[in-house]
């Protein structure tokens, strides 16, 4: 371990671990909070988005004092993260989507289309949806 | 390493397990496939970022590297499973 971080350092780098882990902590908690699935998948993405933003600023802060040069690799983590939390949530809602129309159970309710035809026999269509 | 930021590890690590049990609760529990997938997902998350701050914690950022490994092959693994609840087979 190398010398003692200046106090600036050291409260910037406590403020983004805490407010990290507590955006982690209340996105989690959604998950036992909220009513069913459609709702609950909602909860997460605080903290795959709020949550590794602010702990990789923390790490960013710490290390780039520490070793007296930017160390910007944790922010690959928050981009790589970015990228790819949304790809796993949608395809996730699509299963989801797909399976409760499959078994008959409760949907959210699809957006009106605005143009003049409108959607033939919306129960069976849906089952070849992808 | 002072008191500010020895206090603010242990409490991210204490927000963080609080946040890991409530996925690991759902994991065990939910009700339909697709719920545990999302709980897995969740945990996968939250174990990277317990990794970033432990990297903090022990001053060393070789942890970043174990970060970094979780983050892609937690993306891996939920695209597989979505995949998997999607169609019934992962490679077709």
């Amino acid at each position: 371990m190398t010398g003692p971080l200046p106090w600036w350092a050291e409260w910037l780098t406590a403020i983004c671990i805490v407010s990290g882990a507590a955006f982690a902590a209340i996105g989690s908690f959604g998950l036992v909070r909220l009513r069913d699935f459609f709702s609950r998948i909602h909860a997460p993405t605080l903290g795959a988005t709020a949550g590794v933003w602010s702990i990789s600023l923390g790490t960013v802060i710490y290390f780039s004092v520490q070793g007296f040069h930017l160390f910007l690799h944790a922010m690959l983590i928050a981009l790589f993260v970015a990228l790819t939390a949304p790809v796993t949530t949608i395809f996730l809602a699509r299963a989801a989507l797909f399976r409760e129309r499959l078994k008959g159970g409760p949907v959210p309710p699809t957006a009106q289309m605005d143009d003049a035809t409108p959607r033939a026999a919306p129960a069976p269509a849906p089952l070849q949806d992808r | 390493m002072t008191p500010v930021l020895f206090w603010a590890v242990k409490a991210a690590l204490f927000l963080l397990a609080v946040a890991m049990l409530c996925a690991l609760w759902r994991l065990l529990r939910g009700p339909a496939a697709q719920d545990r997938v999302m709980a897995l997902d969740c945990l996968y998350i939250n174990g990277m970022l317990t990794m970033l701050v432990l990297g903090i914690s022990y001053a060393s950022s070789v942890y970043f590297e174990a970060a970094m490994l979780i983050a892609l092959f937690g993306f891996v693994a939920s695209t597989a499973l979505a995949k998997f609840l999607l169609r019934g087979e992962v490679i077709e």
